[in-house]
């Protein structure tokens, strides 16, 4: 008897994991989704809206790939998980027997009671339903004079410049004292504030929403902050974070918390149920990571290790140093290991920083003030080598090491200019040393690389 | 900024207009003079023809130069009939009889229109030369100019700019796209196929020719001109819009600086010294014809230099061009050097995105590409057998004929036509991926020998597809990218626009050691799955 593998979800995690199981056996693997028949990236979905790719291009995979590799797919909605059975109960089809269950649901906006925020013309950025919606509530600076854009974090800043590149007058409200500075510590916040500010956006910090009022037309006309401003708009795009998608859970008998509970092998409370991706929680979270991590690459290696476990031998989700990369309009962020802002800051962590004194350019390196170990870095407008920091972080070296090798770690396309030397300068005078610069070694970044594999 | 744009597009059309009038615009009245400078040009020795021209087309005076053509036409028939006939005369000594036959005219008489027809036209253009270059050449390029230069303001900080790509007409395959589809194949066709319309350009470039290499231009003058003038204006747009990549702009100056002095000047200069020219960079077997017998004769003929310009042909194909794919990748020649892959990067940076990246395409890619391949080398072997032993045919198929068919369907169809006229609508290295032999040939050696390679840089790829949908060559790098699995593949041209537009700064063009150049990966990094289990459960 064939067994037969269900996927609930067409994401990034969803499709690893049958993509994976389908590598390692002959099992029958049925994706459902009941947002598009494809698999397609979420991360693009901004592109499609900019007009940089069509909505094709989004999809990384032609579509004759699924039948060939005999993935099925099945467009519709699950209702309900009858785990005593092992069935699910579908919208449209009749119910489905599975013998693995891997739930990969993903995450849909959070919205927190606003009055208002049924309106037509609220909309968060999560789906290519949301996308949909904003081509028709916002094609353009006629139908959309003003948005309004509540929530700085990185669905935020994307909605911005979205709408920014239409021409559409964006007023971005952001809760904090600067742009994410929950996250970067606040000269890197304010870097990227600035930039925001430059590209014309109107970026308010220390400021949130508090109502949404209806026009005649019945859609929004305005809305009024807490600090008591009223803002006329056509649109308010809600980007104040997501939350796991599992509404449906809640009859399941399927423990779940904020997410879905799972255990280190991304095992539900119950046997063949697994839960990845953006909609499972953590019980025992990695080291400083959360339980839930609405990332891109942890829904991917989730869905890797899901199929390890399901195809050939349980297997622990064990993510390595953590790792990021933003886009905020023109400037490239990257980061690996630990940079914490002021506020959730241990106490041994210091922070060297470097910053052009024009270019958006810039570099924090997180450091143990004790044993001057390496616990992370934030590069901006600057590309850095994953593999080489990566290893760095796990051999544990100091930040004199790292400044000193950094040529070997620069990923920026050949020619563009190291500020390697500067950076030495500051940090050789304000920590009074005298690290010198050490050439870019081909030799050393690749046996390093090839080493690890 | 807006205002002044459009009024650079009006004047880009104005000048476009002008241009485009040229081909139907002239008056030619012929003389005797002209007449036999054309028969001894073009070696007529048909008595017949010289007396029906001068009886029938000198003095006259011509509105258009197809009414030339077509008397012409009608000439070469009539005076090759009477000799056809003279030729079949009973009682004919051998000798006589060969001499009527050498008195058949083969020249196309759309090259002897053109030849006719230049050293003839009159009228308001012949008279006012500057003039018209000014309101074609001078206001298509101040016009063009005036709509680029201010987007360095209109496309706002710098950085990667493609919004609206495809919400815009013209580069997202709109009427307008088509329009710019159909006048380039016309205007290919034209060039190649149709020369003696291309008179009044020639004309209005004569001045700048005169200057160069001391005698008239030819329609080849008028297409190298064009190729310089439109690359330079392009290349403004590049160094605007890549402002903030280095490596676009030393790219983007590298190509200018190829074609305009190795391309354009360099042969120029060398005709005006009445040396054989050539074009340095061009490499066989891009470079077709450079074993064509008469190429070979010339260059045997012209002494030492002819000699160099021999051994360093053949140098460039077998170790110049290998060895430095070995170090650099081919992007050294495809695009940092040569003329077709210049031309790609600047007039055809807008329409980069249309190159189908669908795996059925990249199967036609293969066949094509390696099928010219295999073409171009059996047709210089053909060429070089018949060189060497004086057979003018090969298993029964004449060399010549080899060389006719590879030169309109390869040289001139192929490359011109469809390689740049398609630019539009399949983007801007059709040549270049389907067609180019010498690219089919650096990509063995780029795949199969090369430290080349784009490093994919760990697990931060989000598969958002931009590298995908920006590769000019249908490469699908994001099938790479979002595996951790460096791109060695032997089509890329090595760009860098897909490591340009990457949001997350996931690729890299670069050159290391052979050894982990071809990465497959089991398990992307940042996943800390034990690789020794991994291993062992293999």
């Amino acid at each position: 008897m064939i067994k037969h593998t269900i996927i609930i979800g067409n994401g990034i995690s969803g499709i690893t994991a049958a993509r994976h199981i389908r590598k390692k056996s002959d099992q029958r693997i049925t994706v459902i989704s009941a947002e598009s028949p494809h698999f397609f990236s979420r991360t693009a979905l901004m592109y499609v809206y900019m007009g940089h790719m069509p909505f094709t291009d989004t999809k990384p995979y032609e579509d004759w790939f699924w039948k060939k590799n005999k993935i099925e797919l099945l467009q519709d909605r699950v209702i309900e998980i009858a785990t005593e059975k092992k069935q699910l109960i579908l919208e449209n089809t009749p119910a489905l027997a599975y013998d693995n269950l891997i739930i990969a649901t993903g995450s849909k906006p959070s919205f927190y009671d606003w009055p208002g925020q049924d309106l037509p013309g609220v909309q968060g950025l999560y789906s290519k339903q949301d996308l949909d919606l904003l081509e028709i509530q916002a094609p353009n600076a006629k139908t959309c004079k003003r948005a309004v854009v509540v929530g700085g974090g990185l669905i935020g800043v994307e909605l911005a410049e979205m709408l920014h590149s239409r021409h559409i007058a964006v007023t971005f409200l952001v809760r904090e004292n600067e742009f994410w500075d929950s996250v970067l510590p606040t000269k890197n916040a304010a870097l990227i504030g600035k930039h925001i500010l430059s590209h014309g956006i109107d970026l308010r910090t220390n400021t949130s929403l508090k109502e949404i009022h209806k026009g005649p037309d019945g859609r929004v006309a305005a809305i009024t902050t807490e600090q008591g401003e009223n803002i006329i708009c056509d649109l308010v795009g809600i980007s104040t974070g997501v939350q796991p998608n599992i509404d449906f859970l809640k009859n399941s008998g399927i423990r779940t918390d904020k997410g879905i509970l799972v255990n280190r092998y991304l095992e539900t409370n119950i046997a063949q149920v697994y839960a990845i991706g953006d909609c499972a929680q953590q019980q025992e979270p990695t080291g400083l990571r959360r339980p839930i991590e609405a990332v891109w690459y942890t829904g991917r290696m989730m869905g890797e290790v899901v199929a390890q476990s399901i195809c050939s031998q349980k297997t622990p989700y064990k993510p390595g140093h953590w790792f990021n990369s933003a886009k905020f309009f023109d400037i490239e962020y990257q980061t690996y290991g630990w940079v914490h802002s002021e506020r959730r800051k241990p106490e041994y962590e210091a922070h060297f920083n470097w910053q052009h004194p024009n270019e958006n350019i810039a570099l924090t390196i997180a450091y143990d003030q004790e044993t001057e170990t390496l616990l992370g870095l934030n590069s901006f407008g600057m590309r850095t080598r994953h593999k080489l920091i990566d290893r760095w972080l796990t051999e544990g070296r100091d930040i004199s090491y790292v400044l000193a090798h950094w040529a070997d770690a620069l990923f920026d396309p050949e020619f563009s200019t190291s500020y390697q030397s500067d950076i030495l300068k500051i940090f050789n005078s304000s920590l009074n040393r005298s690290v010198q610069k050490q050439k870019k070694s081909w030799s050393r970044i690749f046996n390093s690389l090839t080493n690890k594999q | 900024m807006k205002k002044i744009q459009q009024i650079g597009v009006f004047l880009f059309l104005i000048g476009l207009c002008t241009f485009t009038a040229l081909v139907f615009l002239g008056d030619y009245t012929v003389n005797k003079e002209n007449l036999n400078k054309l028969i001894q040009d073009k070696n007529i020795s048909s008595e017949a023809f010289e007396s029906l021209a001068t009886k029938q087309l000198v003095g006259v005076h011509f509105k258009k130069i197809s009414s030339l053509e077509h008397s012409l036409t009608a000439l070469v028939l009539q005076s090759n009939q009477s000799h056809r006939e003279a030729a079949k005369e009973k009682g004919l000594s051998k000798e006589a009889r060969k001499t009527e036959y050498q008195k058949i005219i083969y020249s196309d008489s759309k090259d002897l229109a053109f030849e006719l027809g230049k050293t003839s036209a009159v009228g308001p253009i012949k008279e006012h030369l500057s003039l018209f270059w000014w309101l074609s050449f001078g206001l298509g390029i101040l016009g063009a100019l005036l709509f680029i230069v201010p987007q360095v303001i209109t496309l706002g900080p710098k950085g990667i700019k493609n919004n609206g790509i495809y919400h815009q007409n013209t580069t997202n395959r709109g009427f307008i796209a088509w329009g710019v589809f159909a006048y380039l194949v016309s205007f290919y066709l034209l060039l190649y196929f149709a020369p003696h319309y291309s008179i009044q350009w020639t004309l209005i470039l004569d001045p700048i020719s005169y200057i160069l290499n001391g005698g008239p231009a030819s329609r080849w003058f008028v297409y190298g001109f064009m190729y310089c003038v439109v690359m330079v204006v392009m290349a403004v747009r590049m160094y605007i819009k890549y402002r903030h990549n280095k490596y676009q702009l030393l790219r983007t100056t590298s190509v200018l600086f190829f074609q305009i002095v190795f391309a354009f000047l360099i042969p120029e200069i060398m005709t005006r010294l009445q040396l054989p020219a050539t074009d340095f960079k061009n490499a066989f077997p891009l470079d077709y014809d450079f074993f064509f017998s008469w190429n070979l004769k010339t260059l045997i003929n012209s002494g030492g230099l002819g000699v160099f310009i021999l051994v360093w042909g053949i140098l460039l194909t077998l170790v110049v061009v290998p060895v430095m794919v070995y170090f650099f990748g081919k992007r050294w020649y495809c695009s940092w050097v040569c003329g077709c892959g210049g031309l790609a990067e600047t007039l055809g940076d807008p329409y980069r995105q249309h190159s189908s990246k669908s795996l059925f395409s990249w199967r036609v890619e293969r066949w094509l590409v390696h099928g010219v391949l295999v073409f171009a080398v059996l047709m210089t072997a053909a060429t070089l057998f018949s060189f060497f032993t004086g057979n003018s045919s090969l298993l029964g198929i004449r060399t010549q004929s080899i060389q006719n068919s590879y030169s309109f369907l390869i040289g001139a169809v192929f490359a011109g036509v469809i390689g740049t006229g398609f630019y539009p609508i399949f983007g801007n290295r059709v040549w270049c991926r389907f067609g180019c032999p010498l690219a089919a040939y650096l990509g063995f050696v780029q795949r199969f020998k090369s430290r080349f390679r784009i490093s994919v840089n760990g697990g931060q790829c989000i598969s958002c597809g931009n590298c995908s949908t920006y590769c000019e060559m249908g490469i699908d790098v994001r099938a790479y990218a979002q595996k951790g699995e460096n791109i060695v593949r032997s089509s890329c041209v090595g760009c860098g626009i897909c490591a340009a537009v990457c949001p997350r700064g996931v690729l890299k063009l670069e050159q290391g050691p052979e050894a982990g150049r071809i990465n497959p990966t089991e398990i992307l990094l940042g996943n800390d799955v034990s690789l020794i289990d991994l291993l062992n459960q293999k």
